[in-house]
């Protein structure tokens, strides 16, 4: 069949089952446009490439599938790469699709010319640059093989102007050839038998869940070890989800941040076992002094993460599809009387979690942001939470009760603010008839404010909550506690009017700064068809607790009044 | 510790990038590196001699650049007998006065004179780097003018090929 580049591309995002794009046009990627409006093509038109490509991360998070954005070349592209890099620290699979200037421009400082492949080769898993119009089916053919198996992650496809102009006799790739790319599934069965010998000597073993599980939709089997043995449960912030935040096993999220139960569990244990995990410096503080007592084991598909931050005693290599229903039926034949063998840390675990319950002191006649996540969790039990990055992050985190997979979404590698409301208008795309509640602060908000308008044009629901503290409240906590109370830019000490802002981009605008009133205007929120943005009243000085400080023992916690 | 990797990459543009993007990004220290072509036309080899702490980092490297999509396979050459060998030239002052010691020395370190004119004589030395190492610090005293090494190229010795270990 005889295909222009573009309407090539087209069909072969259609053979991927791909269900829609986000992007933003310009010169290198008209002909594509041009092919998509054609074809009618689905395709959210976001109001920067930022938001295109953390819109179509928020897809992918929320629904396991690939998410595709585009955007033109030099600036179109540059604009992608907070976005691509996000997705790479946490594992999203993606795949990102920029224009580059024509192949005899390429070298030549051309308009709107920069070398995306050369930017984005320690950000994304792979890269290509399509020069010639025969390679366009496999290249695709790859990128999304690429980007969804194995350690899921984003794959740029740079394509040269011309490419897309020309034509050829299509025919899309079944399978591909990849000599260098053999993602691991299955590994060693032996090394589970000897995980299941270490569950059973042990006295004071620990899960610890990370993104791995939530990626592998493998919530289900994890959960049924949990129920089987009863062992505790810690999660790392990716994690969360996996285990119902109330379910008795959960010690809630560890690290930095992390419950007291979970860090002094964390501490103690003699086994820790690493579900999909790569120990992160914001879960062990100091590498040295992490689960001091234990054993490590280290379950990941990727075997370039065992070892690499923290010594793993025993590895299990290979996808969790694999590796989690062994590991069931091998602890399931050591027929232990679970209740009996731990019953002297199960009672030292509760002794903690009573001792430091996660709590916050209240103030009369002022909103606490630790309350607003605990109403906001009882008012939407099954939403899909999106946060931005701070300390609201952290508090959705302590105190949202998170029930199953792909629930929460949250930039957890890189940190990203700016995230959270674009992220959000991908997973309603993905998930149309699903709540999507996004808290973010008054700094992050106003990172991809814009999108207020992408959700306004198009209709998608999203709640939009903002924790309104009048700071950088994260930047603010540690200047608070580590700089001398030296506030260097970070009390914003704004004028903007966020209902206003919500209102002139379309989305319904309301405001609470009265305790009594923040459950009724919440209802209301969620309530009120299409976009809306609640503004919160919240006080500056507020810390998250408990807190580790960096490089410290997870056992040596800034506690406070919590 | 010094380690001799032998990596066998997809012969595609980019990949040179995506393999010096990883080293820099992850801070490994590399010695010497060198490609060129295998003998299959869609392979590259390159010769990479990495300093770690120890077999755990040396892992890491290896398994950091497995994950690299153009890197079909690496090898640790380091515990397999194996031959090390660079290749050098060196352009050095030469007069009439001591054209005739340069050539003495030349032939005792089994190298090669590949260029003469009244002023400089072009050396070229195959072998180990400690062996251009010496001859280059002899020939300090001439006067040298350039020198350009390919970098450290390894291979088994025996029957086996890199692919098939
Ligand atoms: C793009 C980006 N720039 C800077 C930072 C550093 N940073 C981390 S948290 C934070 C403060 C966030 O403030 P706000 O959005 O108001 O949320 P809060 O912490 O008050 O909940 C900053 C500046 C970041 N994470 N990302």
């Amino acid at each position: 069949m005889e295909l222009q580049g573009a309407e090539a591309l087209i069909k072969s995002l259609k053979n991927e089952g791909v269900e829609v794009v986000f992007g933003y046009p310009g010169g290198a990627v008209l002909t594509l446009y041009d092919a998509l409006y054609k074809a009618q093509f689905p395709h959210v038109l976001t109001k920067h490439e930022q938001g295109a490509v953390h819109a179509a991360d928020g897809y992918a998070r929320a629904t396991g599938k690939v998410g595709v954005c585009i955007a033109t070349s030099g600036p179109g592209a540059t604009n992608l790469i907070t976005g691509i890099a996000t997705a790479y620290m946490d594992s999203v699979p993606l795949v990102a699709i920029t224009g580059q200037v024509g192949v005899c421009l390429i070298g030549k400082d051309s308009f709107q010319e920069a070398d995306i492949c050369g930017i984005t080769t320690p950000i994304s898993k792979h890269n290509y640059l399509v020069k010639k119009i025969e390679d366009l089916p496999r290249v695709i053919k790859e990128a999304f093989y690429i980007a969804r198996t194995g350690r899921p992650g984003p794959v740029v496809i740079d394509i040269a102007k011309d490419v897309f102009a020309a034509t050829l006799d299509y025919s899309y790739p079944d399978s591909v050839n990849l000599r260098g790319y053999r993602p691991t599934f299955g590994g060693d069965p032996a090394s589970i038998d000897l995980v299941a010998e270490e569950i059973k000597k042990a006295q004071r073993p620990l899960l610890f869940v990370g993104g791995g599980v939530n990626i592998s939709s493998m919530a289900t089997d994890f959960r049924k070890l949990v129920k089987m043995t009863g062992m505790p449960v810690v999660s790392s912030l990716m994690g969360l989800g996996v285990i119902d935040g109330d379910a008795p096993e959960h010690l809630g999220m560890v690290g930095m941040h992390g419950t007291y139960s979970a860090n002094m569990a964390t501490v103690e244990c003699d086994l820790l076992i690493g579900i999909g995990v790569r120990f992160d410096d914001r879960v062990t503080g100091s590498v040295e002094d992490f689960a001091p007592k234990a054993k490590i084991i280290h379950f990941d598909i990727d075997p370039a993460e065992i070892n690499k931050n923290v010594r793993a005693d025993l590895k299990v290599v290979g996808d969790l599809m694999w590796s989690l229903p062994l590991l069931f039926e091998k602890v399931a034949n050591l027929g232990l009387d679970w209740s009996g063998h731990l019953e002297v840390w199960n009672r030292q675990l509760t002794a903690w979690k009573q001792e430091k319950p996660m709590t916050y002191q209240k103030r009369d006649g002022i909103i606490m942001p630790q309350e607003v996540i605990a109403k906001v969790s009882e008012l939407a039990k099954d939403a899909i939470i999106v946060t931005d990055v701070g300390q609201h992050q952290m508090w959705a985190a302590q105190f949202y009760q998170f029930h199953g997979e792909r629930t929460f979404l949250t930039s957890g590698g890189l940190g990203t603010m700016g995230y959270g409301l674009p992220a959000a208008i991908g997973a309603q795309v993905g998930l149309p008839r699903k709540p999507v509640i996004v808290f973010s602060g008054d700094g992050g908000i106003m990172m991809n404010c814009q999108e207020m308008a992408t959700a306004a044009d198009n209709g998608f629901p999203i709640k939009i909550i903002v924790m309104n503290n009048q700071v950088l409240g994260m930047v603010s906590q540690w200047q608070r506690l580590f700089y001398g109370e030296r506030y260097s830019h970070t009390l914003i000490k704004g004028r903007t009017d966020f209902v206003k802002l919500a209102e002139a981009m379309g989305v319904t605008g309301m405001r609470v700064t009265n305790p009594e009133e923040l459950e009724a205007t919440l209802v209301a929120a969620l309530e009120t068809e299409g976009p809306v943005l609640v503004d919160i009243a919240l006080p500056s000085d507020e810390d998250v607790l408990p807190m580790v400080p960096p490089g410290g023992c997870l056992d040596k916690m800034i506690l406070g009044e919590c | 510790m010094k380690y001799t990797l032998a990596v066998l990459v997809e012969n595609r543009p980019g990949v040179l990038t995506h393999i010096s993007g990883l080293i820099s990004r992850r801070a490994f220290n590399i010695e010497s590196i060198a490609a060129g072509h295998s003998e299959e036309a869609d392979t590259t080899r390159i010769t990479i001699d990495v300093e770690v702490d120890g077999e755990l980092e040396l892992e890491q490297v290896v398994n950091q650049l497995s994950k690299l999509v153009d890197v079909i396979k690496i090898v640790n050459l380091t515990p397999v007998d194996h031959i090390e060998r660079e290749l050098a030239m060196i352009k050095v002052k030469a007069s009439k006065v001591n054209r005739s010691d340069l050539v003495d020395i030349v032939e005792i370190f089994r190298a090669k004179i590949v260029d003469v004119n009244r002023e400089t004589m072009v050396i070229e030395l195959t072998g180990e780097e400690t062996k251009i190492d010496a001859l280059c610090e002899v020939l300090v005293d001439f006067g040298i003018i350039e020198i350009v090494r390919t970098g450290k190229i390894a291979l088994s010795r025996g029957p086996l090929a890199a692919k098939e270990m």
